[in-house]
């Protein structure tokens, strides 16, 4: 059965790539999308077999994975890495994410694609990248996952470059992929390292071995370090690559440039996620080295509190919600760090939901305006499409965390997120403390900007097209801009149908599942059944927190609201005169801590600074015109007095070579070898 | 069939010279028919060749660490003698190049119109060198086929090269003249101590450890030029950019693994205590190949330059591999030798797709060609990441099996090597970007082809196995297995080095 939810796609993805132009693109809709619906079908099936797991399993605690090889890969020296499919509950969970989302962006991309001249390489790419998304999920050793890795790298990659035509989508892709790489430089590393420390990158053995190397130190570089904190934290910085971390989180928003379904599949829902999997799929050897978990949990906090200051000011519909995922990872890394791992997952798979549910109601909008994204263009848009406006409502209700506190009702993010502040509360001391408040103000941060979404799209009056299409003019099909809003019309059944459903899961899952993910100690230890780590005194730490922690993100979530409510629904100035009178902060923010402007001067432009030095200056001018010259003039007037061979280079050579062959052969006979 | 077990490594050595032979009586003519019969007959004896090396490599034992269809006869005494024998981590090079010479005769089809005779018979016999490097086990002939293989190279670059190919010839020439007298003077000196040059005897032979410093350098010297090692490399681009591009896929795919091959056999099997010695200093160059003309190949103008540069940076974790010293190292160092060949090759095959229509490689006459070549797309696009490395294609498994075993070793070289990763990404896809995608705008492609069938016919194979090979690299990593675990237990059994993993290998 994993075989076929993991290669359904692939064989989707072959059909459609490779066969796209003879069997037409209707029928490569058709294929990719219905071998990903019986992919989701049976994944939920694997899924709710965890759920229902039998209290058998428990006991032992750590219930062995199910295992398929499929083939011989790398065999070398003490390396014997093969293709295997592993499942267990984290699989299961990520399982259930991927192959949902997956196929529903499959579904409505039929409708939102539909005019697209290349559809099938559309899908193909989309089939592809659940295929490397999955081979991530269920690896079983390093390398494994570092395939799946490079994969969804890839297929993003080829995705944000979809429509090729347009440069700014070239160069997002580029930057996506390279920033990636970054991150990987360390993954990579860290896979080295493990390979050292723990003998082994199969993940059973290398867990099993993290105990034995408790406290040692390694050389790493130049220095002496505590081994599994250098193996962790190299690791971890191919997770902030992939997951968008502060510092490497600049390809994400630029990621946008890609068509809408792609942003919620790839760029919201499942691959940005991969470092929240990889942390807790390798929660036994974080468990291990302490000074990591801190810097998990710091960077993680840093990331949520950062990238919501950037969304409070963005204008492109896409770009407010790219940040507000980059900062909903970061609260995933917070528990991560703090230890609490099944609750980072617990967010990862509502957030899937709620975040892909925003993200195809952006395209539902985008859609209606005729790939209008600016929000300053829109307004009053709950009138021309009601069944778009409350679907992204749902999602804003759940990604904001509504929920009445102490009581276990309330949208998907009101589990999942105020878990997450618990556990940072928790942690106590300096870290704890600081956490707290970092994700606190984030909420509210979180709520004014979903709001402020809300209010400048779907309320109040529509504006006419007054702002410009900067950088991003992605309008390929030529509409007037000026009647968008009077054009504007609600999208096919094909389009709204995955909403409904996404909508459904940001309702209930957090209802539905937290007993399972953040309930009592023991039932997280049973329904994981020893696939990560389960902190039994944190745990029992988050559910004893004071009322007023739990209160608070309530509360933080009704100031954002009720700020956002006053600047653009009652005082619609008021947002003009705050950025006039701040306009330093203002601008800081709006071009996003000027990350860009400082990676382009102190790497991008000194990089290609120094290839073309190195390229005139050593190469051409040193070595080959001084140096090779300079001695090939000598040799020449050498040889053309000597010599005086009429002849090209190549006599020259083949004479000196049978010279050379000669007095070998003489040397042979006289040192005695032959007649001796 | 005796005689074919027998003689193998002959037949498939000197089969491309019995046509290259058949060549000087028939096809002279300038007619077109001619012409197409010597190209034929070229195309007829390289595939029955490919065939052969099939054949042997279906016959070959991989649980066999030593030589196998060993062929010896004394010629001199028994000092200097024909012998012949390939083991694990020769016998994929002679597949390999028995592979690639099929590929170049055909994308020469109608590239090249002059002296189509001479054309094809001058890489006949390069390839009979090429596969005698690889098979002969007598440093003698050994020699000669390694500086022979010269000789055509150096002819197909003057006579069917570009505009500056005179000096581009030339160039080549200089370097790869200035290490052999050195490596055959080295040679003589071996020949002194062992008192003879068959190199199963000399593999066994210990040479004196302060005399291995000086066979190591003057060894060093002709391999550095030929791998070719940074900073060694400058005569590289500019061959490339003159030869013709069946001559560049040769160039890159084959002449340059000559000089890894004898790191492996020579350097690291013979002189294993000044190995040991160089290992930073080779370690040294391999980083700076890495990083320095990972950035060159980034501002590049010219498309075979860049993949030219791009070469000689992955030429840099070859030999990094090969100085690790333990299996890892050693078994990525071929493998990636092995997958450069089939993709380094293919890359210039597809840069030769469009010269051939566009009679230029400036990078800026290109954009847009995805428009009106999707297939040539497709298939840039598998060379393109394969180049970068992605798992899934066979430039991964050596680059990772390089790094992994260097990291065990001296963790600063795999940490700047690994820099490598993020740079081939930015060059190789700007590159891409700039070629395939963007707007079709400019006039002059307008009327640009897809690939035709013969262009498919030579491409479809090699995006084949960089595919399969990323996948399942069984087939070469079980081949070079034993022979590799072998060189790296005597390497650490010279060094004095009883490490884990030199020890996990048995």
């Amino acid at each position: 059965m994993i075989q076929a939810i993991v290669f359904f796609p692939l064989i989707g993805a072959l059909i459609a790539g490779l066969l796209g132009r003879v069997i037409g693109h209707r029928t490569a809709e058709f294929v990719t999308t219905g071998l990903l619906i019986v992919a989701a079908v049976l994944s939920w099936v694997v899924f709710v077999g965890y759920w229902f797991a039998p209290e058998a399993t428990e006991g032992a605690g750590h219930a062995e994975a199910t295992k398929v090889v499929v083939l011989e890969w790398i065999h070398s020296g003490p390396l014997a890495l093969d293709w295997v499919l592993r499942v267990d509950t984290l699989t299961a969970v990520m399982l259930v994410v991927v192959t949902t989302v997956s196929s529903l962006v499959h579904v409505y991309s039929i409708g939102y694609m539909a005019d697209d001249p290349h559809r099938a390489r559309f899908f193909a790419y989309l089939s592809l990248f659940t295929f490397a998304m999955l081979m991530l999920v269920t690896a079983d050793n390093f390398l494994q996952m570092f395939f799946g890795w490079e994969g969804v790298g890839l297929a993003s990659y080829l995705l944000i470059g979809f429509w090729y035509k347009k440069p700014s989508a070239n160069a997002a892709a580029i930057k996506a992929f390279v920033v990636n790489r970054v991150g990987d430089f360390g993954f990579a590393l860290g896979i080295f390292a493990a390979l050292m420390i723990l003998g082994s990158i199969d993940f059973d053995t290398a867990f099993h071995n993290v105990e034995g190397v408790a406290g040692q130190t390694m050389r790493f570089l130049s220095w002496d370090l505590d081994a599994m904190t250098v193996v962790c934290l190299l690791l971890f910085m191919g997770a902030m690559g992939k997951s968008a971390q502060f510092l490497l989180h600049t390809w994400l928003p630029d990621a946008m440039e890609g068509p809408t379904p792609v942003s919620a599949l790839i760029h919201a829902a499942t691959m940005v996620t991969a470092g929240v999997f990889m942390v807790a799929r390798l929660s036994p050897m974080f468990e291990a080295a302490p000074i990591a978990m801190n810097v998990v949990f710091v960077v993680g906090a840093i990331t949520a509190f950062f990238a919501a200051t950037v969304g409070l000011v963005q204008n492109d519909i896409k770009r407010v919600i790219a940040y507000s995922t980059c900062s909903q990872l970061g609260y995933m890394f917070v528990a991560l760090g703090a230890g609490m791992f099944s609750a980072g997952i617990f967010h990862l798979f509502t957030h899937a939901f709620f975040k892909a549910l925003l993200f195809l109601g952006a395209g539902s909008v985008i859609h209606a305006m005729h790939h209008e994204q600016d929000m300053r263009n829109m307004g009053g848009l709950a009138k021309k499409i009601p069944i778009t406006y409350w679907m992204m409502l749902i999602g804003t209700l759940a990604l904001t965390g509504v929920g009445i506190p102490g009581l276990p009702i309330g949208f998907a993010g009101f589990f999942s997120k105020d878990a997450i502040i618990e556990t940072a509360y928790a942690v106590g001391g300096n870290l704890g403390t600081f956490g707290f408040w970092t994700l606190v103000i984030a909420a509210m941060f979180t709520s004014f900007y979903s709001w402020r979404l809300i209010h400048l799209t779907f309320h109040g009056t529509p504006r006419p097209a007054t702002h410009g299409h900067d950088d991003h003019a992605h309008d390929a099909h030529g509409h007037e801009h000026g009647s968008a809003y009077d054009n504007a019309h609600e999208s096919p059944n094909v389009m709204l149908v995955p909403l409904y459903i996404l909508a459904a899961g940001a309702i209930l899952a957090g209802f539905v599942w937290h007993e399972e993910f953040i309930g009592h100690a023991e039932h997280i230890a049973h329904f994981f059944a020893g696939s990560l780590v389960v902190d039994e005194h944190l745990v029992e730490a988050v559910h004893s927190v004071p009322f007023w922690v739990r209160a608070s993100s309530t509360v933080a979530m009704i100031l954002g609201f009720a700020a956002a409510w006053y600047m653009y629904m009652v005082d619609k100035t008021a947002p003009a005169r705050l950025a006039a009178a701040n306009s330093g902060l203002y601008k800081f923010l709006l071009n996003k801590w000027y990350f860009d402007e400082l990676y382009n001067f102190i790497f991008v432009r000194p990089a290609f600074w120094l290839g073309r030095a190195l390229w005139k200056g050593f190469d051409d001018w040193l070595v080959d015109q001084t140096i090779v010259e300079g001695l090939g003039n000598r040799v020449k007037d050498v040889t053309a007095r000597v010599v005086r061979l009429q002849s090209g280079y190549l006599y020259h050579y083949a004479f000196v070579m049978l010279i050379g062959i000669a007095a070998l052969l003489t040397w042979a006979i006289t040192a005695g070898g032959l007649l001796g | 069939m005796t005689f074919l077990t027998d003689n193998i490594l002959t037949v498939v050595t000197f089969l491309p010279l019995v046509g290259a032979l058949l060549l000087t009586f028939v096809g002279g003519g300038e007619d077109e028919n001619s012409k197409t019969l010597a190209r034929w007959i070229a195309l007829a004896t390289s595939l029955i060749t490919f065939g052969l090396s099939l054949w042997m490599w279906s016959r070959f034992d991989p649980a066999n660490a030593g030589f196998q269809f060993v062929e010896n006869y004394d010629w001199i005494g028994t000092s200097i003698g024909y012998r012949m024998g390939v083991d694990g981590v020769s016998i994929l090079f002679v597949v390999l190049t028995a592979l690639l010479i099929p590929a170049c005769i055909l994308s020469s089809w109608s590239s090249i119109s002059t002296r189509v005779r001479e054309y094809m018979l001058v890489f006949l016999i390069l390839e009979t060198l090429c596969i005698g490097v690889f098979t002969a086990l007598d440093l003698a002939m050994f020699y000669v086929f390694f500086e022979g293989s010269l000789i055509p190279m150096f002819l197909i670059i003057g006579i069917w090269g570009g505009k500056r190919r005179i000096q581009a010839a030339y160039k080549f020439f200089f370097y790869t003249f200035t290490g052999s007298v050195l490596m055959l003077l080295a040679i003589m000196y071996m020949y002194w101590q062992a008192g003879t040059l068959d190199i199963r005897k000399l593999l066994a032979f210990q040479f004196d450890p302060a005399a291995q410093t000086w066979l190591w350098l003057a060894f060093f010297a002709s391999f550095a030029v030929k791998m070719p090692m940074w900073p060694f490399h400058r005569w590289l681009p500019e061959a490339h950019v003159e030869a013709p591009t069946a001559g560049s896929v040769i160039l890159a795919a084959i002449l340059l693994k000559l000089g890894g091959y004898g790191f492996i056999r020579f350097s690291l099997a013979m002189f294993p205590v000044a190995s040991e010695m160089f290992a930073p200093f080779v370690f040294t160059l391999s980083i700076a190949a890495i990083i320095i003309t990972s950035l060159i190949a980034l501002v590049q103008t010219d498309i075979k330059k860049l993949i030219a540069y791009s070469s000689v940076a992955h030429m840099g974790f070859v030999t990094m591999g090969i100085f690790s010293g333990n299996v890892m190292g050693i078994h990525g160092a071929v493998f990636q030798m092995i997958s450069h060949g089939i993709v380094s090759g293919a890359l210039f095959l597809c840069v030769g797709v469009i010269y051939d229509r566009l009679h230029t490689r400036e990078i800026e006459a290109f954009g847009g060609l995805v428009e009106r070549m999707p297939r040539y797309a497709f298939a840039f696009m598998v060379f393109t990441m394969a180049n970068v490395g992605l798992p899934g294609t066979s430039g991964f498994v050596g680059e990772f099996l390089t790094m992994i075993g260097t990291f065990q070793v001296n963790t600063w070289v795999a940490f700047f090597a690994a820099f490598g990763v993020i740079l081939s990404a930015a060059y190789a896809l700007w590159l891409y970007r700039r070629v395939i995608f963007g707007g079709l705008t400019k006039e002059s492609l307008m009327g640009m082809l897809d690939l035709d069938r013969r262009e498919i016919a030579v491409l479809a194979p090699l995006i084949v196995l960089t595919i399969l090979f990323g996948f399942w690299p069984a087939p070469i990593l079980d081949a070079t297995a034993a022979s590799v675990n072998l060189v790296a237990e005597n390497f650490g059994k010279a060094i004095g080095a009883t490490g884990p993993l030199v020890a996990a290998a048995h």
